[in-house]
């Protein structure tokens, strides 16, 4: 009834090719929007923060950016963990080696070192696809984890290997460190998140973005109606990269503050954010965002069923929880194989027609 | 005095932010799933139980019943934050996480939150030095103690000379594993040994290689430092390579009983340090028997009690409790702050006779903590593995590590932390 085009009409090119045609959507983006800047800082606490909100927008940033090179350009990658540790290990060295420059350059700073780092490791796709790729970039993986691991100039050589932030800040605010405030981990981290995410949809949409999605839907063809592969391909890992290490940064500097690159950054972060955007939706940044709320909040929700309203012991809780998520993930994909983010396509087809369907 | 306590009950509706019933809460924030669950179930069941045992006996501490508020982590930093916070907005006491790579994380944070942080023989060595480290604690010993004890039983066996002998380090590939690097590096220059490090990447399931290197360079010790599965696997993959157990030997995670036991009889002989002794005869575990297990609120299925870190876990839960105790007498008040918490943990002292009131007889050495001191005596024994009566036995008594080494590097890494973080000297 309310969810339609009709009536609202399009006078622009600008507005026919806008994110949201429907005015409906557009005020609902824009009322996310509000809330997400305007209401929940000042409601947020540690708790909130720490757990649930400040590890989604940080994962939302990283499955956004394994989509852009595993749904929009159809390069498998299970590299995500070894690139974030780019972005987590840029960023430390910065940090410590210019204390006095903001945090966001360095943030962005080390997502730029990620994206030389990913286009390196990108190289081999030209002649490599499919499964031969994973491969290789699972090769990433483990040498980048073993790099951290074996040099000590990346950790400072500080005696345990681990590396933790020490404070910095943005506009005069502390951003990292122990006494950061929730309120400004989390808009720090939303910020960036929706400058990336408002960045990764116009890119996949535009010139780069079709250029992609050629190469994924069929390599030879894109070839043949002149699309070049070289630059399409290493174009998706260097932006792709980009967004995974700012996300591996965040991760390090504003999530967690001290990091192990074993145990924060191993081969189960890649599988992490690959569930995450094969469970929201390959080829949707929507998808991005529904994949990391789906794996981050689930364990943390039936975690307070369980133990808090429930007071069941907590190895059994946590037995069941994986037994739970692992059903729900083969029942979405058995159901739905576009994941989260189709699900989302057809509820919306379907307000389209309601209350009269046909 | 009255002033004080009104302010102090103000301070702790404040923190607990006001909880009906008085009561003392303590975290636990265990892992009983994942690689180190077999470490993590029998720790975690101890220090359950003794609380549960000061409850059913005595109504608590001074008066106050203790809750345990259980947390599973799994291991995992990402899960220990979420514990964290979620569980110090109920007035948390003190936190013991049993892992270092958690213990790294929480140490800022509980210096801002100003909620002790106990990490009895893990975690961040430093924070034995007082002065920078106001909110953590880890008496009775730390790593680098570990590290030294093993080295100084070493001398003990070679008549004081460890000169052109070959040590190898297996360690865990985390910030945990390569703590004892730096001492054993320092020990090697001083006692002229070689060390050649072997890094386990997690879990720790794959050792092939390492052992294989350690077949081809023929060290004369082994020096372990490993958790969860990685121990039983590398106590199996010595046996192996025929490697002799008795010059093999593991930190104080790496002794217990799970440890040795899937390897069967070729485990017989292994070492292992420990920073208490194991007796499960001791009076305090007929009495969890009694009041709690057969009143059937035992933690997990019971079944692990007198076991090393059964026991380990509960002299945590005991030094915690004595350390509240302390507490309660020296502000007068019963239901105590995480901040009069801290200040009994600084005035904890263990005594012989005090061990054995509470029943149980030198479980640990006899130490005391200060303003400068909050990493105890630093003493360790060492045990070997019967595996015919499938018992460890007390090899040594305790021995002292060597603070002309531990010291200069206790106080060089703290400085460097009060020189990154901005922490000015307590203790003045």
């Amino acid at each position: 009834m309310f969810y339609r085009e009709a009536g609202d009409f399009k006078t622009s090119y600008r507005d026919d090719s806008q994110t949201f045609p429907i005015s409906f959507d557009r005020w609902r983006y824009y009322a996310v929007l509000i809330v997400a800047f305007g209401v929940i800082p000042f409601l947020i606490n540690d708790y909130w923060a720490n757990a649930l909100l400040v590890p989604f927008l940080i994962y939302a940033i990283a499955a956004i950016g394994l989509n852009i090179l595993t749904g929009y350009c159809g390069q498998v990658s299970l590299g995500t963990g070894g690139f974030m540790a780019v972005g987590a290990y840029a960023c430390y060295k910065l940090m410590t080696a210019f204390p006095d420059v903001s945090i966001l350059i360095h943030v962005l700073l080390a997502g730029g070192v990620t994206a030389l780092v990913g286009v390196l490791f990108g190289l081999p796709s030209l002649r490599i696809k499919g499964f031969y790729l994973a491969v290789a970039t699972l090769a990433a993986q483990f040498f980048l984890v073993w790099l951290f691991n074996k040099v000590p100039w990346f950790y400072n050589y500080s005696a345990s290997g681990q590396i933790s932030a020490p404070e910095r800040t943005f506009l005069g605010h502390a951003v990292t460190g122990p006494a950061t405030t929730a309120s400004a981990k989390y808009l720090f981290c939303l910020a960036i998140l929706v400058v990336l995410a408002w960045l990764a949809r116009n890119l996949t949409r535009g010139t780069i973005g079709r250029k992609w999605m050629a190469i994924r839907d069929m390599d030879i063809a894109a070839e043949i109606i002149g699309v070049n592969p070289l630059t399409a391909k290493l174009s998706a890992f260097a932006v792709s990269s980009f967004f995974v290490g700012v996300s591996g940064a965040l991760f390090f500097a504003v999530y967690l503050g001290a990091v192990e690159v074993g145990e924060a950054f191993g081969i189960q972060k890649s599988f992490l954010v690959l569930f995450m955007i094969i469970i929201g939706g390959l080829g949707s940044i929507f998808g991005s965002f529904a994949g990391a709320a789906f794996l981050v909040l689930l364990p943390v929700v039936l975690k307070v069923i369980g133990v808090d309203l429930l007071g069941w012991p907590t190895d059994i809780v946590a037995h069941i929880q994986l037994v739970i998520i692992g059903a729900l993930i083969v029942m979405f994909l058995i159901l739905e194989p576009h994941g989260l983010a189709q699900l989302w396509r057809v509820a919306k087809e379907k307000l389209r027609l309601w209350p009269f369907p046909y | 005095m009255k002033m004080m306590k009104l302010a102090a009950l103000a301070l702790a509706g404040a923190v607990a932010s006001g909880p009906a019933v008085a009561e003392l809460v303590i975290p636990d924030l265990s892992y009983r799933t994942g690689p180190y669950a077999a470490g993590g179930i029998p720790f975690s069941d101890g220090y359950q139980d003794y609380f549960a045992l000061l409850n059913a006996r005595d109504g608590g501490i001074g008066g106050v019943p203790v809750r345990v508020v259980e947390c599973e982590t799994g291991y995992n930093t990402e899960k220990g934050v979420e514990c964290y916070e979620s569980t110090k907005g109920e007035g948390a006491l003190v936190y013991q996480p049993l892992s270092t790579g958690i213990t790294y994380q929480l140490i800022p944070k509980a210096m801002t939150d100003g909620i002790p942080l106990h990490t009895m023989g893990y975690g961040r060595t430093s924070a034995a030095n007082g002065k920078v480290f106001e909110w953590v604690f880890n008496y009775p010993a730390n790593y680098w103690n570990a590290a030294s004890v093993a080295v100084n039983y070493l001398l003990d066996e070679n008549g004081g000379d460890l000169s052109g002998k070959k040590l190898a380090l297996v360690y865990h590939n985390s910030a945990y594993g390569k703590e004892p690097i730096r001492t054993l590096e320092e020990l090697a220059k001083k006692h002229g040994y070689e060390l050649s490090l072997l890094a386990v990447d997690h879990p720790g399931q794959e050792q092939k290689s390492q052992w294989l290197q350690i077949r081809r360079e023929r060290p004369d010790y082994v020096i372990m430092w490993g958790w969860g599965v990685m121990n039983q696997v590398a106590i199996q993959e010595a046996a192996n390579i025929n490697f002799p157990m008795e010059n093999f030997i593991g930190t104080w995670w790496s002794g217990a009983e799970h440890d040795v036991t899937p390897a069967g009889m070729a485990a017989n002989g292994y070492k292992a340090l420990n920073m208490n002794r194991i007796n499960p005869d001791m009076p305090v575990f007929d009495e969890i028997r009694t009041h709690v297990h057969e009143a059937g609120n035992a933690a997990g299925d019971g079944s692990n009690v007198g076991s090393v870190l059964y026991t380990r876990g509960m002299y945590a839960a005991m030094l915690a409790a004595e350390a509240i105790r302390i507490a309660q007498e020296k502000h007068g008040v019963a239901d105590i702050t995480p901040a009069m918490m801290r200040d009994g943990m600084e005035a904890l002292a263990m005594t012989d006779a005090r061990m054995a009131e509470l029943g149980a007889p030198g479980i640990g050495p006899e130490f005391s903590v200060s303003c400068e001191n909050h990493g105890g005596s630093g003493m360790g024994i060492v045990q070997q593995w019967n595996a015919a009566d499938g018992k460890w036995v007390a090899l040594t008594d305790y021995i002292m590590s060597d603070a002309s080494v531990i010291d200069p590097l206790i106080e060089e890494d703290s400085m460097a932390f009060a020189a990154e973080a901005g922490v000015e000297m307590r203790c003045n």
